[in-house]
């Protein structure tokens, strides 16, 4: 009846997932309480839930995404308490629990954190940018959100049914192949990716499409903001690497479930197939999640500066080079597999050829401040911060790019080191960033200030504090993933480095206090004309937060920097314009089927993990169900009525008006 | 049109200068201290051999010349970000500055310069220290074979006939060429203080060349995680001058078990931390028939089996 | 002046929209955004191209493994061109019927589509059939899917293939059922639109598992 599934599943024997676990469950069971009891449930349904507007979405996406991130820095202040302590002794997790731990935490910090942070802001953002009403495929964004909501619920369930798996963030087998790795940990891995990985590239289509197909008029390619560019080559990236994943992984579940021989040690498996074909995925995937920050960070440099940025078409020919490039370096992943000296050397230098048009992207965000007259904000800190992290990042790359090198620092806490300083300093500084940049406009009140950059100070001290002591270790040849270590000359670099996580953890906490207090105090952070920052993209053109349809009358863009460019034309001429037409808007629908698609895919992955059979079907059946009757409804869309159109947008210019005149009167 | 400026910014003048220098080098002293310091420490900024430092040299020429580029930039994000504050008045505002083909032209050639530079790097040590390429000798290489398993090392000599397990005795200043494969999982090779590490794989032979210059004990490891008892796979080397490797191989002989398919399959069993012991006697054929499979791969957990829910615990 | 700013930015965007009246405004609006059927087609095409590299992934383990017979059978001792053959016959006339379905729905000419949409089933179904048969044949020599990796690598490519062609059939059957409860809509003509993309790429990819499978793997 329940295939695998036993009370033997649950671990009764470690309290620490237990009271993780009971933790969380008493949290999410409190807050539906509270929005129970409060009435909010039809609201949380028919706004969010069922919402199709790229806006919640976005929203949603980065919710998720911080979420996880505090599930993801739990376990690495557990696996840096454990290397401080474990020195000539088992400290406090044993291996087949600590090896869960790292797997888990590189498994949710990529998927279900740096991917859902970036999707989300790129959700948000880029339909406002392009100046349009949505994006391609409401509905698919829906459904690709909550899939991706499934696959991080599934990591999450195996924290209290059975086992995350021990394997690592990427499954090498022959260790993840059922006769080594027996348990139900890798399935629950690889079912989660499976069901997140086709909601990122569902994702991955709509956007490609929304910035190819939809644009406001005369927004031409070129006139476009950065980021859009990002976004653009990000989710190429999408379409072209994830499907390789999926295929990946499915053949190590065919392995796993059937008994198939792709990489198993027998009949002629071959292991090194895994390893090129994850990594043609997964070096594409660094692109995919830092292309969108190096979006960011244009955008908020430029503006904070008050100047636009800098050599606008190299950044695009520097953004669409990376993304050919990144498809061609996958080997130095491995180039201690003995490859020869020929291909490792041409791998090593096509990876030191994507330095170039990164090198480029930091010399023209420094020309942009050049000039400028820059503006200390949350997000320019965040800015500045990755732009000097990422220099060190950048250098320790290319090293570990030259096959030398790698030789003696592939593997080791000095590789550690370097990705997390070019994800954390990168990616996250970017998802930081922009979270600050846009939040406004995603809520109407800006985030506090002074607690901005108090998070931000904790985390770049905390940063250098835990990996600096990395790249150390790493040069003494310790080797990541050690559960515990009996060399005596890494122990201190350990200790300064679980320190430098409990200050990343002070940062993370000035975050959390920075939401709560912005919350409360969100009457006198108020942003009442829609444009906080003297911003210069289309997206501060409307109000904050925009109504669902975005523009009452689409903008028609003339170059670049679209919104700036107009302000600056009637520079002379501040007065009010009589209003405009206002039309009726047809927008999408709100449509329960992307939750209730994830409701069946929760089932069935867990139903495939546990060798459940009967609940597999009655989930496919549910699903394809679900499908099929939002293909039989009859209305696609709400029509909002021109007059409706217009007292949102008259209350909006009221506020623009009243903010007018105050300064009239200022002057 | 954006007015070009082509002097020095004002930023570069001696007083700013100093005090973005100072908040550089407050910055970088985090990042070169601990390199420096780690000089004295074992690890692979400390090489033994000739492999170990030709690495070490790569390593450092090639931070050397980045440095040449990341310290300015690094510099000049501070100075930028600093004089151009919006409260500086005495700073240029130059709103419509973004575009200058001479800017654009140095900003392509800088990193175009590094990479070339770096690639010549990279294409001549990838071939000088292919791990592959056989040590310059007039001596003969020693052969080892190097069994990875679940989770401790195998070392055989199949010249000397005999074999150890989680120690490696290698005489200095001769050539070592090891022939490695994984009873097993995928793991790897790796001597920090002799120089590169190499993949083992089942099914397959990888190949090292290795030399220990003078004696001494080094620390030698697992570099690739292998599963529950990856953190114990790690065994002492021992380089002894080649006449005590000579008496070394003879007392060897003299103890121990024998080294045979037999206790071969009873070794392959999962174990963690594995007291160093030796094979007086090895079947120098062995190695062959593991990496062509006539011997099964190691067999993985046995508890639990045939339907586990739960991976089984570690067996102590 | 950032308030300012933003007014007056705005007041320029609105005065852009005034100088149209507004019935230039919508037609302005409509023509110059692209039309929906153009945007689902083109983001389906992009779906059918991460498709194609699925495909080629498994293509590449194929080939890599394709050696890798563990001393079971090869290619040339299992494929029977004749069955192979055959299938290649019902998908290309699948396809050609799946075209006259689609010419069939903009034509708004229902004996047209649901015979040609009918004749579709049949030729697919007939395909999988085929298939299922090969595969269990195969299975019955000894040579499944878990005797080698090559064989794996086999099953998995056209099996993909397979089940593709099965997701296709049941499309198939929800679209003349869509068609027929709902009659030619626009957005009903955009799904038989993606429908016989899918088809047609189905095709597709069976020319490559004809040529660099079976015919390769026969004659080698």
């Amino acid at each position: 009846m329940f295939g695998k599934l036993s009370w033997a599943a649950i671990p009764f024997d470690q309290p620490i997932p237990l009271i993780a676990a009971a933790m969380v469950g008493v949290m999410i069971m409190g807050v539906l309480a509270w929005v129970a009891l409060k009435g909010w449930l039809p609201y949380l349904w028919q706004e969010w839930i069922t919402s199709v507007d790229h806006k919640r979405i976005g929203i949603m996406y980065t919710l998720l995404a911080m979420v996880m991130l505090l599930r993801g820095f739990a376990d690495a202040i557990m696996m840096r308490s454990q290397q401080a302590l474990a020195f000539h002794s088992q400290g406090y997790l044993p291996p087949e629990h600590y090896n869960q731990i790292f797997s888990a935490h590189g498994t949710l910090m990529i998927f279900f954190v740096a991917m859902p942070f970036v999707i989300g802001l790129m959700n948000f953002v880029v339909p406002l940018q392009l100046g349009v009403r949505d994006v391609a495929f409401p509905t698919l964004n829906s459904v690709g959100f909550w899939l991706t909501a499934t696959g991080a619920l599934l990591v999450n369930i195996s924290l209290v049914v059975g086992e995350f798996a021990r394997t690592g963030w990427l499954p090498y087998p022959p260790l993840s192949e059922i006769t080594y790795s027996p348990g139900v940990g890798v399935d629950y891995y690889l079912w989660a990716l499976e069901i997140s990985g086709i909601g990122t590239l569902l994702s991955g289509v709509n956007l490609v499409t929304t910035v190819l197909k939809l644009r406001a008029p005369g927004m031409t390619l070129m006139r476009m903001p950065v980021f859009c560019w990002t976004t653009l080559a990000s989710n190429l990236l999408i379409v072209a690497a994830f499907p390789i994943l999926t295929a990946t992984l499915a053949m190590l579940l065919l392995d796993r479930y059937l008994g198939f021989h792709f990489f198993t040690n027998e009949a002629g498996g071959n292991v090194m197939m895994f390893m090129n074909l994850i990594w043609a995925w997964g070096h594409p995937e660094v692109y995919i999640l830092v292309l969108p920050a190096f979006g960011v960070f244009s955008e908020v440099i430029s503006t904070f500066s008050r100047k636009p940025l800098f050599g606008y078409r190299s950044m695009v020919a520097a953004t669409m080079a990376i993304c050919v490039l990144s498809f061609t370096v996958w080997l130095h992943h491995f180039f201690t597999m003995g490859a020869g000296a020929d291909v490792n050397a041409i791998f090593g230098i096509a990876s030191m050829l994507i330095a170039i048009p990164t090198g480029v992207k930091i010399f023209n965000w420094l020309f942009t401040m050049y000039g400028g007259r820059v503006v200390y904000s949350p997000s320019l800190l965040w800015s500045i911060g990755f732009m000097v992290t990422f220099v060190i990042g950048g250098i320790t790359g290319v090293l570990l790019a030259e096959p030398p090198a790698d030789f003696v620092l592939h593997n080791s806490l000095f590789l550690v080191a370097h990705f997390h300083n070019v994800i954390i300093g990168g990616v996250l500084f970017g998802a930081f960033a922009g979270y600050t940049y846009w939040f406004p406009k995603a809520f109407g009140f800006r985030l506090h200030d002074g607690l901005g950059k108090a998070a931000f100070w904790c985390w770049i001290v905390g940063f250098y504090a835990a990996f600096m002591p990395l790249y150390v270790v790493g040069l003494m040849g310790m080797t990541r993933r050690m559960q515990h270590y009996d060399v005596a000359a890494w122990r201190p670099w350990l200790l300064i480095a679980a320190g430098g996580a409990a200050i990343i953890l002070a940062g993370i906490i000035m975050q959390i206090a920075q939401l709560a207090v912005s919350i409360r105090r969100r009457e006198e952070l108020r942003d009442v004309t829609g444009d906080p920052w003297d911003g210069r993209s289309l997206e501060w053109a409307t109000s904050s937060p925009p109504p669902a349809f975005n523009f009452a009358v689409l903008p028609r863009v003339d170059g670049e920097d679209a919104y700036w460019r107009l302000k600056q034309r009637v520079r002379q001429q501040a007065m009010l314009v009589a209003e405009p037409v206002y039309t009726e808007i047809e927008m999408p629908r709100n449509s329960p089927t992307g939750f209730i698609c994830a409701f069946f895919a929760t089932f069935m992955g867990f139903a495939l993990i546990w060798h459940i059979w009967w609940l597999v079907a009655v989930a496919a059946v549910g699903a394809y169900a679900t499908f099929v009757v939002f293909a039989w409804r009859d209305r696609h869309e709400d029509v909002i009525p021109a007059d409706f159109v217009a007292r949102i947008d008259r209350a909006n210019r009221d506020a623009r008006g009243e903010a007018l005149a105050g300064l009239g009167t200022a002057r | 049109m954006p007015a070009t400026p082509d002097g020095l910014p004002d930023s570069e003048r001696p007083s700013r200068r100093i005090r973005s220098a100072a908040a550089w080098i407050g910055r970088s002293a985090v990042v070169i201290a601990p390199v420096v310091l780690t000089g004295c420490q074992p690890g692979v900024l400390d090489p033994l051999g000739p492999i170990g430092t030709a690495e070490k040299q790569i390593l450092i020429g090639s931070v050397a010349i980045m440095l040449a580029i990341g310290v300015p930039t690094i510099a000049a994000t501070f100075a930028f970000a600093w004089w151009f504050r919006a409260s500086n008045t005495r700073a240029t505002y130059l709103p419509d500055f973004e575009y200058s083909g001479r800017l654009e032209l140095l900003v392509w050639s800088i990193p175009l310069l590094t990479v070339a530079l770096l690639s010549g790097v990279a294409w001549i040590g990838s071939h000088d220290l292919d791990p592959y390429k056989p040590l310059p000798s007039k001596t003969p290489p020693l052969e080892i074979h190097v069994v990875s398993l679940d989770w401790k090392w195998l070392f055989i000599y199949p010249d000397q006939r005999v074999a150890s397990v989680n120690q490696l005795v290698v005489p200095a200043g001769v050539p070592l060429h090891f022939s490695l494969t994984s009873a097993s999982v995928m793991t790897a090779f790796f001597i920090p203080q002799l120089g590169s590490m190499i993949y083992t794989m089942n099914g397959m032979m990888t190949q090292l060349n290795l030399r220990a210059d003078a004696p001494g004990t080094f620390h030698g490891l697992a570099s690739h995680y292998s599963g529950d008892g990856f953190s114990d796979m790690h065994f002492d080397v021992r380089a002894v001058p080649p006449e005590q490797f000579t008496a070394w191989v003879d007392s060897t002989r003299n103890a121990g078990p024998t080294l045979d398919a037999a206790s071969y399959t009873a070794l392959a069993r999962q174990s963690v931390n594995t007291t160093p012991f030796t094979y007086r006697a090895a079947d120098p054929a062995l190695f062959r028939r593991i990496v062509s499979q006539q011997l099964p791969p190691g067999p993985g957990p046995q508890t639990g089996r045939p339907h586990p829910s739960v991976s089984p615990r570690t067996e102590k | 002046m950032t308030g300012f700013e933003a007014i007056a930015g705005r007041e320029v965007l609105n005065r852009a929209g005034e100088s149209w009246d507004r019935h230039a405004v919508a037609a302005h609006t409509a023509s110059e955004l692209v039309s929906k059927r153009i945007v689902v087609g083109y983001g389906f095409w992009i779906f059918l191209l991460s498709d194609i590299v699925m495909f080629s992934a498994f293509f590449a383990s194929y080939a890599v493994l394709v050696d890798q017979t563990a001393g079971g059978p090869a290619g040339r001792d299992l494929f029977d061109l004749r069955n192979v053959g055959l299938e290649t016959a019902c998908l290309l006339l699948s396809s050609f019927t799946c075209g006259i379905a689609s010419i069939g729905a903009q034509a708004h000419r229902g004996s047209w589509f649901y015979s040609a949409m009918a004749v579709t089933f049949v030729l697919g179904a007939t395909f999988v059939g085929l298939e299922v048969r090969e595969f269990t044949s195969l299975a019955a020599q000894g040579a499944g899917p878990t005797r080698s990796a090559f064989l794996s690598g086999f099953f998995t490519v056209v099996g993909c293939h397979g089940l593709h062609v099965t997701a296709g059939l049941l499309w198939l059957l929800t679209m003349m059922a869509q068609v027929f409860a709902k009659g030619y809509r626009a957005d009903i003509l955009r799904r038989v639109l993606c429908f016989s993309m899918f088809w047609h790429f189905l095709d597709i990819v069976w020319v490559g598992l004809f040529s660099m499978v079976y015919l390769i793997g026969a004659v080698t």
